[in-house]
């Protein structure tokens, strides 16, 4: 049997008012642009999040089990669900009272904490995984970091901190001639397993299902399912991983993706070797086929599948430079909230709005930013970051004279 | 006068002079007609008619402009020019757009001044010439003046048209905005103006030589009358209170070539090397912006360099009165009205030498903009000793007591009775 694993990464950052200026350091300390943190989570709730789960528990409940899917919420998305749309936690909630639902762990802010401090990335998992047991009853088993960022290095470290599974990108520069399609052990590893992301087939749904240029355009349920198919023989599991969002939001439902999802269960399990199963599911059942070694970062981000889109260019290494350099300063002042607003800065959506190469990705970075320059998002960022600096200075009494 | 810009619609300190000089004229009795591109209903105007030449056209009728464009000849050079534009920008503009015919701008009649620096900027310079030459031939007056080279083409028409005396004024030229690589038909605009004028004025003498060497123009057309600062400021004598303890040094100006801010942020990483104490501002926008704010990241310093972007009104005021010490690099700076603004508020200048204001400023701290060593050594110095910091800002104080506008109305108003014959 050939399972085929969902894997939906649901993410909302915390916007920053885009206003906020040099005038307004030591004035105001409210950095988040709230309307606009509103207005999207309520627009992308109504266009995908609620209706998409519907859509799940319908198909949950109509497959009776068969139908089996897993999601990884960040802990920006829930805190900013739980503030304007409960109803969707609501619903989530509902589709873990399936039990055919697996939550997925990683860092609570979507940050890039495991590049810069290792204690604040087990806090921010630990965070992360203690909200997800309080919202859905389980701990997780399955982790997976900040947009599939990997490496050797994350992966043991996962490892110590308990979890079985590990999501990460099937990404050329790492595998190779060897295919995603199997279950494998991460370098240093004795006991976690990774499952791959297969790029092709996620992708072909996520960025190119209503892609009018594609020659394979369009694309219906059964002909996915073939190619899903194919790899029946060569291959131990079909992982499929993609933002939730693709689902309404970034292919909006005009083109046809309920009608596609809907109808994905019924032809996928047409063929009698194919069933689903959570990734923590499907891995207890498969042996680890080779070893895997990534000494080097990657992630399912851009062509380049490393972590260019968030850090390398000047701005971008130095603002996440200064923000992880006031962890100790900020965590020391003991106030919850100021740390709260600390983490907040660290999501990495953050440093992705400064990302200064248009290239092939460039209509995709574009999508998501909201400021016109990434050196707007670098400005604003910084403004806001010296702010809660200075707070945090007088805090611990380093102040003004 | 002709003038293109007026408060509060500015670039830069065009317009800002020109409500300093005509506030000076006005209060030595003069009546001024200034026309402006294009007149909204804020203009600070109260001490002299503004015209602004989309209400005049509404008046004209076609045919008179039609006849009019007989005699325009020096217009039709013209093709889409701005002042203060990129190489890039020129380009993709040229490529666009053809020279424009007296005709194709007759056809845009009903299309309104939009006034600023915009895509048509040419074509409203053409038109706005045509409604010079109308006022010529209806208003009453004795000289003609015109700033800068968009209004050049107009106070040439009006000349022709009157036969009055012209003053071109010139507060900024092609070699100060662009280096060596100018605009040839800018150039030509303003070379024309220069040749058909019976003075010219330049505000500084660094300019006169520009304009003597660079345009040919005998040395004793030229009148060197240097701007002045208006007093007047908004914010108390208080000081602002800044939200962190460092001092503060303060850039402000177009993020261009001209403007030297490359300068600013690399002396800035040099004091920061020996003093951590010290924040910067970098106040305004411009083609070099963005490689700016890469340099600065690059220099690691976001934690005590700041960008403001463009400020205007209130917040001009309260960067400069939260200042601590001013700096302007500029490469090629005709005047340079900022240095004497700073002042106003107690905020000791470092101004580089390669600028008309410095003539004016015997006290300034002087350097030469590619020094940067100097630069961050004067700074470091300054910030660091209250001593000379105060000595500055009084000697400061002492200047600007000098350097006000009826001074300098007093010097055009000199320039217009010699050429009427030294009639009011």
């Amino acid at each position: 049997m050939i399972p085929v694993c969902f894997y939906f990464q649901v993410h909302q950052p915390m916007r920053l008012n885009k206003g906020y200026s040099f005038f307004d350091m030591g004035v105001s300390h409210h950095y988040r642009d709230d309307d606009a943190n509103r207005d999207i989570l309520r627009k992308v709730a109504e266009k995908c999040y609620l209706p998409a789960n519907r859509m799940m528990l319908d198909l949950i409940n109509e497959f009776r089990g068969d139908f089996r899917i897993s999601f990884a919420i960040t802990g920006v998305a829930m805190e900013q669900f739980q503030e304007f749309c409960p109803e969707v936690l609501d619903s989530f909630r509902e589709l873990a009272e399936t039990g055919c639902v697996e939550f997925i762990g990683e860092t609570h802010y979507h940050s890039l904490s495991f590049l810069f401090s290792r204690e604040e990335f087990r806090r921010q998992v630990r965070m992360h995984a203690k909200v997800l047991e309080e919202f859905f009853g389980k701990k997780p088993v399955t982790f997976r970091n900040t947009e599939l960022i990997y490496s050797n290095d994350l992966a043991l470290e996962v490892e110590r901190m308990g979890y079985k599974n590990i999501l990460c990108e099937g990404a050329d520069q790492v595998l190779g001639w060897r295919s995603p399609n199997y279950v494998y052990q991460p370098a240093g590893c004795t006991r976690l397993k990774a499952l791959l992301k297969n790029y092709r087939l996620s992708d072909d749904v996520a960025f190119r299902f209503s892609d009018r240029g594609w020659d394979e355009w369009p694309v219906d349920a059964d002909k996915f399912a073939g190619w899903v198919h194919a790899i029946a023989g060569n291959g131990d599991i079909v992982n499929l991983f993609m933002d939730y969002e693709t689902i309404g939001e970034h292919q909006w439902a005009d083109t046809g993706i309920f009608e596609f999802f809907r109808s994905l269960p019924r032809a996928i399990l047409a063929h009698p070797d194919f069933i689903f199963r959570t990734p923590a599911e499907a891995a207890a059942d498969l042996d680890p086929m080779a070893q895997l070694d990534v000494p080097y970062f990657t992630s399912w981000a851009d062509l380049e599948r490393d972590v260019s889109a968030w850090l390398g260019n000047s701005m971008q290494d130095q603002a996440a430079e200064l923000a992880y350099a006031l962890e100790d300063k900020v965590l020391d002042t003991g106030d919850d909230e100021l740390i709260a607003t600390w983490r907040e800065l660290l999501t990495s959506d953050h440093f992705y709005y400064m990302c200064t190469k248009w290239f092939s990705d460039g209509d995709v970075h574009k999508y998501f930013n909201p400021y016109e320059t990434p050196h707007q998002a670098f400005i604003t960022y910084m403004n806001v970051l010296n702010d809660l600096a200075l707070t945090v200075n007088n805090r611990n009494g380093n102040g003004r004279e | 006068m002709f003038g293109w810009e007026f408060p509060p619609y500015i670039s830069g300190g065009l317009g800002t002079a020109c409500l300093g000089l005509t506030k000076g004229l006005a209060s030595l009795g003069a009546d001024i007609l200034f026309v402006l591109p294009r007149l909204d209903s804020d203009e600070e105007g109260r001490h002299l008619s503004l015209v602004g030449a989309n209400r005049v056209r509404a008046k004209v009728g076609v045919a008179e402009i039609l006849e009019l464009q007989e005699r325009v000849s020096v217009l039709e050079v013209l093709s889409p020019l701005r002042p203060y534009l990129t190489e890039k920008q020129y380009r993709s503009l040229l490529e666009k757009t053809e020279t424009i015919s007296a005709r194709e701008i007759m056809g845009e009649l009903s299309n309104d001044f939009a006034g600023g620096y915009g895509e048509n900027l040419m074509a409203e310079i053409v038109r706005y010439g045509l409604v010079a030459a109308h006022l010529a031939n209806s208003e009453k007056f004795d000289v003609i003046h015109s700033h800068d080279w968009m209004t050049a083409p107009a106070g040439m028409e009006a000349k022709r048209v009157s036969g009055k005396p012209l003053v071109v004024h010139a507060h900024a030229l092609e070699f100060d905005r662009s280096g060596e690589h100018v605009n040839q038909q800018v150039y030509e605009i303003e070379r024309a103006g220069f040749e058909a004028a019976d003075r010219i004025i330049a505000v500084s003498h660094f300019t006169k030589d520009t304009i003597v060497r660079r345009y040919g123009i005998a040395p004793d057309k030229v009148t060197v009358v240097h701007n002045a600062v208006s007093k007047e400021r908004r914010i108390g004598q208080m000081r602002i209170q800044k939200p962190f303890k460092e001092k503060l040094v303060l850039f402000l100006g177009r993020i261009t070539f001209q403007k030297g801010p490359d300068y600013f942020v690399e002396a800035a990483a040099k004091v920061l090397e020996r003093n951590p104490n010290v924040r910067f501002a970098m106040a305004g926008s411009g083609d070099m912006f963005p490689r700016m704010v890469e340099r600065m990241a690059e220099l690691r310093m976001a934690d005590k360099f700041h960008f403001l972007g463009f400020v205007r009104g209130a917040d001009v005021e309260r960067i400069y009165a939260m200042s601590d010490l001013y700096v302007m690099p500029s490469v090629s700076e005709p005047f340079g009205i900022t240095p004497l603004e700073a002042m106003v508020y107690d905020v000791p200048s470092i101004v580089s030498k390669q600028s008309g204001v410095a003539e004016v400023l015997e006290d300034a701290v002087k350097i030469d903009f590619w020094d940067v060593d100097r630069l961050a050594w004067e700074i470091l110095d300054i910030l660091g000793n209250k001593e000379r910091a105060q000595k500055l800002v009084e000697a400061g104080r002492r200047s600007l007591k000098k350097i006000q506008w009826d001074r300098a109305a007093a010097k055009v108003l000199d320039v217009y009775r010699q050429l009427t014959g030294g009639a009011q």
